[in-house]
């Protein structure tokens, strides 16, 4: 049925090797003109090396790339370029104090003599802008301008130079629920007007909306390629794990214990002397999981590091177990049974230049059995290691490699064995999902809910409603710094949480 | 075994090319710049040559350059691992040199004890000096390089004081000597190498050297220096007091300096002068340390790279008249190179067939394992 000029893009027999893994292996896939592909995949399936592979940043050990049919070897992202294929990475590469112009021609800028000619590039902007509903203001420096935004001008960039073949690395990551829907809408008007996209992804519900087709890596390898609109987003998650998964997060009600965690009327001041937590005052028993539910930047950051010790706090008092914790270190913090996944693993829970086996050992080093007088026992370093590789599926090539290297999946895991195997009293977990797919997402839900029937009490901070309402006994909406109400999952829906979290309506029952 | 095997792997990775391809690159350069200036390069190298390794006495000095640089390696490396530039080792050695000529000068005690106490002074007063500028750091937010140029103007201007006030040697410009008690001198090995000022320095320097590299990779506290240096935020969530390790770190790197100024007065000069400008060894620590790839091998072999070609350029002006600021000047198109790779890679098209390398590297970066 397909007709052969209608493929604009044909990978046959890809294969990229690294030491130690296949990356990719022996990978087909068909792009056709007009179409939205989702690339669905876990974390280190291989999706970003094949797509790096079509956009010439890494050369493939066997097999060709078609374009139009003709058989292309694809050297270096220039090359690409000049072939119609652009990509938009998950981290913009953009210059914050240039415009949105002078970020779009950056490297082939139109001269008039000796100067810049942005006049004829901004009509092309806007004239571009329009077409594909945009809405891109060429004249806003991109330092002042929302993510979403930028992304659009990243994508404009792709635009501006002539790209038919638009491939996306995780586009939604980043994004707030709107301006989700408004790039899926962005990306279905570029498919109606004849350009192809690859979107790589493993949010299910994105690719249910939008895509045509989806073809399915694991482990290197091509699973499946299906047509969306005939499949189940269960069909597409078992095919990605390999392995049933339930969408749904199976759990006991809780049976909460004695009072374990109380926050009194907590303030807290950033760097600049700004009120960002305002009295706030919750607390939370053993065995059950308080989700607290707002959009980022209410004061989630500050109640964690204040809580953690990372973070003076002004006034209040934060006990545990009847013990005051406010303003201990964060050792002390730590040692009094606290553990803690951090909301970003790259600036604090991990030290991305150390090993596997270092950061394994981050919060134990100095003491016996990692330590015995001030020296590190380089063995059982390495044993704990090895067993946190073998307990919590990591997958990593072995303990001597750098964090760096490892997929952002195998990296929150190696945090959440290193917090959990502490065996804390009271676990902090914030965004503990954040870019992890769907298999890891249950894998750390399922964690944290044996944490809860293990007695312990758990904290979740987390923007994603879906998480809080899946995994929480009770919720508190955090607005502006305070607790604006509370309420439990089976109380609340998303849209009743999300007039809470805009601070537009009090919870069913008063805090306190 | 491991030992040897750690060593040999230092040959299969690209950064060991990219240094042994900036050798070559400063040397040749060099040559060309000779045979333009109208000088005979084969004929200045060979003196060169022939100064560094011609006989006993020229042997032992060289040796003898070349260990200060192990130990401004060593401090600037120290301050690296830690993310931080110590571009004040300068004023850290003046700092030492006075704690040791204090000691040396004033104290009387038994010959031993009278060395260990001057040596010990002497690391401490720079450990005390580059401890400032981490205070400063960690209390003011100042950056440690503006402090550090001002305090090592500080520290000359202090020393000048501090001979003029106490100890000047009538008529000259320099302190009276230290006592013999606390000197440093290996007369066995003085005598070997005819009359070249070894000292007891060298077997410390060595084993400073090794003391580096157990100390960064095998102690809890240089896993907290280096957790501090790649990124502070996570050191700070895992419990480790930043501001402390900032303060060790410069407290131990300043020590490195100030063993430097201690054993110039105790093994070598015997006096400190009422100098112009301070030595310029810590400056030199910084090549060393990059060159050197902040590991304890490599700044060996920095070190003793840099030390032989500026001792050797005495041999080099003697012998063919050349001007000893060629081989400045090798030296710094070799430092050029070695801290600008890409363009190397460029040069050398590494590029492809290494991107594979750089991945299997990862695994054993720290050289000195």
């Amino acid at each position: 049925m397909t007709a052969q000029h209608d493929i604009v893009l044909e990978l046959k027999g890809l294969t990229k090797r690294f030491p130690g893994i296949v990356a990719n292996d022996s990978i087909d896939l068909q792009l056709r003109k007009g179409e939205i592909l989702a690339l669905l995949g876990e974390n280190g399936a291989g999706k970003s090396t094949l797509m790096n592979m079509v956009f010439g940043l890494y050369q493939p050990d066997e097999g060709e790339i078609w374009i139009n049919g003709q058989p292309v070897s694809m050297d270096t992202p220039s090359k690409a370029i000049e072939l119609g294929i652009g990509m938009v990475h998950q981290h913009f590469k953009l210059v914050p104090p240039f415009t949105v112009t002078e970020n779009i021609v950056l490297g082939m800028e139109t001269k008039k003599g000796l100067a810049l000619d942005l006049k004829s590039s901004v009509q092309r902007i806007q004239e571009l802008s329009d077409r594909y509903n945009l809405n891109i203001k060429p004249h806003a420096v991109v330092d002042t301008i929302s993510v979403g935004m930028q992304q659009r001008v990243e994508i404009m960039k792709i635009l501006y130079r002539g790209a038919d073949i638009l491939i996306f690395d995780e586009p939604t990551a980043v994004l707030t629920p709107q301006e989700i829907t408004e790039l899926l809408a962005i990306l279905k008007g570029l498919a109606a007007e004849g350009k192809s996209i690859i979107i790589i992804t493993h949010k299910l519900k994105e690719i249910m909306e939008i895509a045509d087709r989806c073809t399915v890596i694991r482990r290197g390898k091509v699973i499946d390629t299906l047509q969306v609109a005939t499949a189940s987003p269960e069909a597409l998650a078992e095919r990605m794990v390999g392995r049933n998964v339930s969408l749904h997060v199976d759990k006991e009600p809780a049976t909460p214990g004695e009072r374990l965690v109380e926050v009194k009327d907590l303030h807290v001041k950033d760097a600049s002397g700004q009120d960002m937590l305002r009295g706030v005052s919750f607390d939370i028993r053993a065995g059950e999981i308080v989700g607290i539910a707002g959009v980022d930047g209410n004061g989630q950051s500050e109640l964690i590091e204040a809580l953690t010790g990372m973070m003076k706090v002004d006034s209040g008092s934060i006990r545990m177990n009847g013990a005051e914790m406010a303003n201990l270190s964060p050792r002390v913090v730590s040692e009094s049974g606290v553990g803690h996944i951090p909301q970003d693993r790259h600036k604090h829970g991990l030290v991305l230049d150390f090993t596997v086996s270092e950061n394994s050992v981050l919060k134990s080093y100095y003491n016996s059995p990692m330590s015995k007088l001030g020296i590190l026992q380089e063995n059982n370093i390495r044993k704990e290691a090895e067993r946190f590789i073998e307990s919590y599926d990591i997958r990593t090539p072995g303990t001597e490699v750098l964090a760096r290297s490892l997929s952002g999946g195998n990296q929150q895991k190696i945090i959440i064995a290193r917090e959990i195997e502490a065996n804390p009293k009271f676990l902090i977990a914030a965004q503990p999902t954040r870019g992890l797919d769907v298999g890891a997402i249950s894998f750390v839900h399922k964690q944290l809910i044996a944490e809860r029937d293990a007695g312990k009490a758990v904290l979740l901070v987390s923007f994603e409603l879906d998480e809080i309402l899946d995994v929480a006994d009770r919720i508190l909406v955090i607005f502006n710094g305070q607790i604006v109400g509370e309420t439990t999952p089976s109380a609340t829906n998303e849209q009743k949480l999300g007039l809470m979290m805009a601070g537009k309506l009090g919870g069913e029952s008063s805090n306190g | 075994m491991a030992k040897l095997k750690s060593f040999i792997n230092v040959f299969k990775q690209e950064s060991i090319w990219i240094s042994i391809i900036s050798i070559f690159l400063g040397l040749l350069i060099g040559a060309i710049v000779m045979l333009v200036g109208g000088y005979e390069p084969i004929l200045a190298y060979q003196s060169m040559i022939e100064k560094i390794v011609g006989n006993p006495y020229d042997i032992g000095e060289t040796i003898r350059s070349i260990m200060p640089l192990i130990l401004t390696g060593l401090a600037v490396a120290i301050a690296f691992r830690g993310g931080m530039f110590n571009i004040g080792v300068e004023g850290q050695i003046v700092m030492g040199s006075i704690g040791a000529l204090l000691v040396g000068h004033f104290l009387e005690l038994p010959p031993i004890l009278h060395t260990l106490f001057a040596i010990v002074v002497g690391a401490i007063f720079g450990g005390l000096w580059g401890m400032l500028v981490a205070w400063l750091k960690t209390s003011r937010g100042i950056n440690e390089v503006v402090t550090c140029i001002m305090l090592n103007w500080s520290a000359l201007y202090i020393s000048h004081i501090v001979v003029r006030m106490f100890m000047m040697e009538e008529g000259t410009a320099r302190s009276k000597l230290i006592q013999d008690s606390a000197s440093i001198e290996m007369p066995f090995l003085i005598q070997w190498f005819d009359g070249a000022r070894i000292h007891w320095g060298f077997i410390i320097t060595m084993l400073l050297l090794v003391g580096y590299s157990f100390y960064m990779n095998k102690t809890k506290w240089g896993y907290e220096l280096r957790a501090v240096g790649s990124s502070k935020h996570a050191a700070h969530y895992a419990g480790i007091s930043v501001n402390k390790t900032i303060h060790r770190t410069f407290f131990i790197s300043g020590m490195m300096g100030g063993l430097v100024g201690t054993f110039e007065i105790l093994g070598v000069f015997k006096y400190l002068a009422i100098a112009p400008t301070t030595s310029g060894l810590g400056f030199d620590g910084i090549a060393v340390a990059l060159l050197g790839m902040n590991t304890a091998i490599g700044i060996l072999l920095a070190a003793a790279l840099f030390g032989a070609l500026m001792y050797g350029s005495q041999g080099m002006s003697f012998g063919a008249d050349v001007p000893g600021e060629v081989i400045r000047m090798v030296v710094s198109i070799i430092i050029f190179f070695a801290a600008a790779p890409g363009m190397l890679r460029v040069l050398f098209q590494l590029r492809r067939s290494t991107r594979r390398k750089e991945v299997s590297a990862r695994g054993n970066d720290s050289v000195s394992h």
